[in-house]
């Protein structure tokens, strides 16, 4: 035993550095799989104090491309304000309520860190728990999807960006409605690439591309991009198409959260009906 | 002795700052993203114990992980260069090493062996942290390219400050 602990602390350095690496992997491996809340994410108080207060200073700098966007959404909203169409059909409507029930909300956030240099890149919005985020809710902008919720504190959460090595959103070819994967294999943040679209499927450059609305985190229909080129792989019997993504992720300053209210529903149902799964 | 780990403490927290504020902000191409942050650990004297060296390496990679969403690999990558110093100190001073070039600097090293110094030990610590990142090999050539890039970038910067550094001290 003594012999043992001189052996030790004669190569102290070695052990210690032993010790300290296997920490650090240890806490990068349990931590890769979503809901583990930890204090390594900037949604923690120190980090997200010093965040928001650069955010605060260098938000003044954008106010003029923030000023642009919001008159053009402005413009886009205004337009479809019920004031610019006549009634052109003299039969009669029965407004039945009943008939719509609302499926998704909406509620707006602002980036106050964000990155599109790494392989995995994350996002963290202003809003936390106290606003209603909760882990697995989408999040979009006017001109695409964003990324998922991955972490949230009281005022503070962490969005996977859809530039992330294990982000996958179904997407589907928005004219004739055959669907596949988006996956981002890295390198060009305005590039990402669409799987397994069968190779029957007639494509064509700038096919837009939208979300399928299979899963029950994004609406159907949300614009995503345009394609861009194809091609079979070695070894594969599917397209993978590139697709120049619309949403400009480097200046992205405010998004929108999705939340879907019939979520539980519809993931209670499956996992009843598909117990497998 | 005090004054000096006041001082230590400074420059760590301008670094730290200077990276997740500045650096982290640089996307030349998206591909490019300098870690000037390793400095701190560079710079410590020559006879620190091991384990302060260890344990200060971690606590900066820990830092730097809360503000990056990057879970624990800048604190592994870090820690793995910081056991690696000895080694590369003694592999660039060669036998003429000893103690009394206390702290790494132009003056103390010699421009040559500094420079090795800096590339080496940036070299090994962005390996593990682009690996750690990705966390498998099938993107390879992709993650080599960018190991050896930033490695450039780093280097130049860091070496950019030693000599700036340097200056100072002389006056």
């Amino acid at each position: 035993m003594r012999n043992l602990l001189r052996f030790i602390i004669r190569y102290n350095f070695f052990f210690l550095f032993l010790l300290l690496e296997t920490l650090a992997i240890l806490l990068t491996v349990s931590n890769q799989y979503y809901h583990q809340t930890f204090f390594l994410n900037s949604a923690n108080r120190i980090s997200s104090g010093i965040y928001q207060t650069y955010n605060r200073i260098g938000s003044y700098f954008q106010l003029r491309t923030i000023h642009d966007h919001l008159l053009e959404e402005n413009v886009k909203l205004i337009s479809q304000r019920k004031e610019n169409y006549i009634i052109t059909d003299q039969d009669v409507f029965i407004a039945e309520d009943t008939l719509f029930q609302r499926r998704f909300s909406y509620m707006h956030a602002s980036v106050i860190n964000n990155s599109v240099n790494r392989r995995n890149n994350y996002l963290t919005l202003n809003k936390g728990r106290m606003h209603g985020i909760k882990p697995d809710m989408g999040v979009i902008t006017a001109t695409g999807v964003v990324g998922i919720v991955k972490q949230v504190s009281e005022r503070f959460s962490v969005v996977m960006s859809l530039l992330h090595s294990d982000m996958m959103v179904s997407t589907k070819i928005s004219h004739n409605n055959h669907i596949g994967s988006l996956i981002w294999e890295g390198r060009d943040y305005r590039k990402t690439h669409m799987m397994y679209i069968p190779p029957h499927v007639e494509l064509m450059t700038g096919d837009t591309i939208v979300t399928s609305g299979f899963s029950t985190i994004f609406p159907e229909n949300i614009f995503i991009g345009t394609i861009n080129n194809w091609e079979i792989r070695r070894g594969e019997n599917y397209y993978t198409a590139i697709i120049d993504l619309a949403l400009d992720f480097n200046n992205l300053t405010h998004v929108y959260v999705v939340k879907n209210l019939l979520k539980e529903e519809q993931e209670n149902l499956e996992e009843f009906a598909l117990p497998d799964i | 002795m005090p004054v000096v780990y006041i001082r230590y403490f400074l420059l760590s927290a301008i670094l730290i700052l200077a990276q997740i504020l500045v650096l982290n902000n640089i996307w030349l191409s998206g591909y490019f993203n300098p870690q000037l942050y390793v400095m701190a650990i560079l710079i410590l004297p020559l006879f620190l114990p091991g384990w302060v060296l260890l344990a200060s390496a971690f606590f900066l990679g820990l830092i730097i992980d809360m503000f990056t969403d990057s879970l624990a690999i800048h604190a592994a990558a870090t820690v793995f260069m910081a056991f690696c110093r000895p080694a590369v100190i003694r592999l660039v001073l060669g036998k003429t090493y000893d103690n009394e070039t206390e702290i790494p600097s132009f003056a103390a090293f010699g421009g040559l062996s500094l420079v090795i110094y800096v590339v080496l030990m940036v070299f090994l610590h962005h390996t593990v942290l682009f690996f750690m990142e990705i966390f498998r090999l099938n993107e390879f050539g992709q993650t080599l390219g960018r190991i050896i890039l930033n490695s450039a970038l780093t280097s130049l910067f860091v070496i950019i400050l030693f000599a700036l550094f340097e200056r100072n001290f002389r006056k």
